[in-house]
């Protein structure tokens, strides 16, 4: 009952080196890894990957449609359109219709201008709760709730693109990316879906969002640096604007439409549970052994670089696959993406599997591979709690 | 598996065995079903903060309970674990964990004002604002904030305290968060992932902030002056929705998985039925089309025709938009039936438990079967002449009710639909 394949057959990525599976592929994929894009001023003392410069109308054509959303909504909805576009799908009304849409998500956004002022009234108010009912009446935007909702990233998609079978949306960081991941396969494997846009998007240029991950420090504050030449600093996030999305189809369902799949999706495996090294290694070699891995295999890492979390991830890899295997730790080059992570690592996996070829090593650490991968697996363990696998395979 | 555990289309049976429900009307199923079934609202003037200035002074706060701390994810966590806590025993599932996976509809967390005004305390010299506030987490770790403002925490420590198998899921599809937990639960123990899963709703984020994005959309209710008369779903003058807090929990089975346990089936969840709408980001399309697909897909799934649904527990916010709409898109479907099916919505008592909604109408819709009584819709002394419907209006109704459907609508254009038997 649960055997049907899952193919990827749409990609749509935007990093801060770009936009597009093949402009990523024509970037990272050849035989020197390119600088990485990062500002470090902006919001200083930390660094971040930023958007490349974005001209929303390209996938979001109505402006009514850009202003009912703020920048993460923007990016997700920008980058389905991406996805359906490679799918070859964005105008079908009949299958996009009928599509069904997964989403990890955020939420939360703030108008950093009315915080700010508001605070700065407070210094002098004992009543501060008084305080909030003047202000915010009056200083929030109506349309400012309508990016706070975590669901509101799947509605502007349904919107914008018509993607409207059903639609969910997951929450939890770097595990709301591994849910939908997963839970889109185990939905397409199981018959109960024939085509999904899945995916998420994270807007990393916010105050509001460095002062959450702060809060836990789990930001670095050092020069930029990639994910193992932090770790010899004791790690530290530095997170990427990202989005990614993918259409992933019954294989079936993909023959009959004539879809070029970028690769299959064969299994997803995930957990959660204490962070403590000694249960969290034998939680993480557990799910590796649970995959039925083909020899020749590459890995693809959401490492988020938070050091003890890097670290356990590292080690498993290293125990499952040996010294040598050639692990490319994606997120030295375009940031922890949060919520994007999982999906990215996907994408980045499907298209070296269509290319046949692999990523140059983003860091002196990291082992050349010379010819392709045989599969390729996707690591995200989250910087807080959570983790996933993914295994992507030749069709 | 045998052709007995199976439904109409070869899959297996999904049954409950085990509810929780907190509402602003109290604690366990027992005292709200009292409540609901006298015809009792949990409405009141709020008192957790200042109202002063503010269109809406009213709510279904839930104020009895002793949360590590009154914030969104302090109160919707307490109340999660009470149901949860709940569901889990009236199930028989004690400390050796339970053998599936958690979903919880999540209500939307993020740091407060209490927080950024505690932050801006740690550093008083600084300028204030978001720097200030850096300065402050740079100086230490927060930890407990850090975690409170996670979107994943209260699943996190739900699924430790309680638990559950594998990663637990934390989800969201605004006021139709509720019926889409379930509804994953129910797809996850059909695909033969699991035999039993956890369903978990909650939501306790009735701050002034937000309390006031809904005054801003305006969706809320100004009647002010007799908090329990400002729900009133389906009435010529209502004006806009309550906003509430509550949680439910439901513990769902394989019939197969149930029975080899030797459970007390509570009821069946028969079917599901969800379409997304793309019309609007906070209204419905003007023909109804998706809300109309979304109720036919649900008995589709079921294998039940519109004649066997014999209650319907109505989405019915006391919006002007939504019952005119929800009227509209049931008659579509039911034809002139509908007039004659009882039907009556929660939240003319309860409010809207917003997350936690399309489950603590679930759990209700349960007890309406196994009871034998529908609750009413109260505060009904002005009919709305263009929703010509039998809302139970005012006083329970003693009734043999053996399938229902429950509504659920959220912002987003989420639109979901369950499904309910009493008897599988």
């Amino acid at each position: 009952m649960n055997n049907r394949e899952v193919w990827i057959t749409g990609i749509g990525l935007v990093s801060c080196f770009g936009e597009g599976a093949g402009h990523h592929w024509e970037t990272l994929g050849g035989k020197t890894a390119p600088a990485p894009v990062i500002d470090s001023e902006r919001f200083k003392p930390y660094s971040v990957h930023p958007l490349p410069e974005m001209d929303w109308s390209k996938q979001i054509p109505r402006r009514g449609d850009q202003r009912q959303m703020e920048n993460w909504q923007r990016l997700g909805t920008y980058t389905a359109g991406l996805a359906l576009e490679d799918a070859g799908i964005k105008d079908n009304e009949e299958i996009v219709g009928a599509m069904d849409l997964v989403v990890a998500a955020g939420g939360g956004e703030r108008d950093i201008a009315v915080d700010d002022s508001i605070m700065a009234d407070a210094v002098h108010r004992n009543d501060r709760e008084k305080l909030l009912n003047e202000r915010l009446p009056f200083d929030l935007r109506p349309t400012l709730f309508l990016a706070q909702l975590s669901n509101l990233l799947a509605g502007n998609i349904s919107i914008v693109h018509k993607v409207t079978g059903s639609s969910r949306t997951y929450m939890g960081e770097e595990t709301a990316g591994i849910t939908a991941i997963q839970n889109a396969v185990s939905r397409i494997q199981a018959g109960q879906s024939t085509h999904l846009l899945v995916g998420g998007a994270f807007n990393a240029e916010r105050i509001d969002l460095f002062l959450t991950m702060e809060l836990g420090h789990f930001v670095y504050r050092g020069e930029p640096a990639g994910i193992h030449a932090r770790q010899a600093n004791g790690g530290g996030m530095i997170s990427g604007s990202a989005g990614a999305f993918l259409v992933l189809e019954d294989a079936e369902f993909a023959r009959k439409r004539g879809a070029t799949p970028y690769a299959r999706l064969s299994s997803i495996v995930s957990d959660l549970g204490s962070r403590e090294p000694q249960a969290a290694s034998a939680r993480l070699d557990t799910l590796l052994n649970s995959l039925e891995i083909p020899s020749g295999t590459a890995v693809v890492s959401g490492a988020s670089g938070h050091g003890p979390a890097t670290e356990l991830e590292f080690a498993a890899i290293e125990r499952k696959f040996g010294k040598d295997v050639a692990t490319r730790a994606f997120t030295t080059m375009i940031g922890n993406p949060i919520e994007a992570n999982f999906p990215a690592g996907i994408a980045l996996a499907a298209m070296a599997i269509r290319n046949g070829g692999f990523f140059a090593p983003f860091e002196a650490a990291e082992k050349p591979l010379d010819g392709a991968p045989s599969s390729v697996l996707v690591s995200t363990i989250g910087h807080n709690l959570g983790e996933g696998f993914g295994l992507v395979e030749k069709v | 598996m045998s052709g007995k555990y199976l439904d109409h289309l070869g899959r297996p049976i999904v049954v409950v065995t085990g509810m929780g429900a907190l509402t602003s009307l109290g604690q366990g199923k027992k005292d709200n079903w009292a409540a609901l079934t006298a015809g009792k609202s949990g409405i009141h003037r709020i008192n957790r903060f200042p109202t002063d200035g503010l269109n809406t002074t009213i709510a279904g706060t839930v104020d009895f309970m002793n949360p590590e701390e009154v914030s969104a994810p302090g109160i919707s966590y307490a109340m999660a674990d009470s149901t949860a806590e709940e569901a889990l025993a009236e199930a028989g599932f004690g400390k050796g964990g339970f053998p599936g996976p958690l979903y919880f509809a999540a209500p939307p967390v993020e740091l407060e004002w209490q927080h950024r005004f505690e932050l801006m305390g740690e550093k008083p010299g600084s300028n204030p604002g978001y720097g200030q506030l850096l300065e402050a987490a740079q100086a230490s770790r927060h930890e407990r904030m850090h975690s409170l403002v996670q979107l994943g925490t209260i699943a996190f420590r739900l699924a430790e305290k309680y638990g559950t198998k594998g990663l637990p899921i934390s989800l969201s599809t605004a006021c139709a968060s509720g019926a889409t937990a379930i509804q994953q639960g129910v797809e996850a123990i059909r695909r033969g992932d699991t035999g039993a899963a956890l369903c978990v709703a909650s939501d306790g984020s009735v701050t002034a902030e937000g309390l006031i994005r809904f005054s801003l959309l305006s969706a809320l209710t100004t009647q002010n002056e007799k908090p329990e008369r400002a729900s009133k779903p389906f009435s010529k003058d209502r004006d806009g929705f309550v906003m509430s807090e509550g949680s439910a929990a439901l513990v769902l089975e394989s019939l197969e998985h149930a029975v080899a346990r030797g459970a007390t089936i509570l009821g069946v969840l028969k079917g599901v039925g969800e379409k997304a709408d793309s019309f609007h980001r906070t209204r419905s399309s003007p023909d109804g089309k998706p809300v109309i697909t979304a109720i036919k897909l649900g008995l589709e799934d079921a294998g039940v025709s519109i004649d066997d649904i014999d209650y319907i527990n109505a989405h019915g916010t006391s919006t002007p938009e939504n019952d005119r709409m929800e009227y509209n898109s049931l008659r579509a479907v039911f034809g002139e039936r509908v007039h004659s099916i009882p039907i009556s919505s929660n939240k003319s008592m309860i409010g809207h438990t917003l997350t936690a909604g399309g489950a603590v109408e679930a759990v209700f819709s349960f007890l309406t079967m196994r009871e034998g009584v529908i609750p009413p819709t109260i505060n009904y002394d002005n009919p709305d002449p263009d929703i010509p419907l039998d809302v139970v209006p005012n006083v329970k109704r003693e009734a043999t009710v053996k399938t229902i459907l429950s509504n659920s609508f959220g912002f987003g254009g989420q639109n979901a639909c369950l499904v309910l038997g009493g008897d599988v």
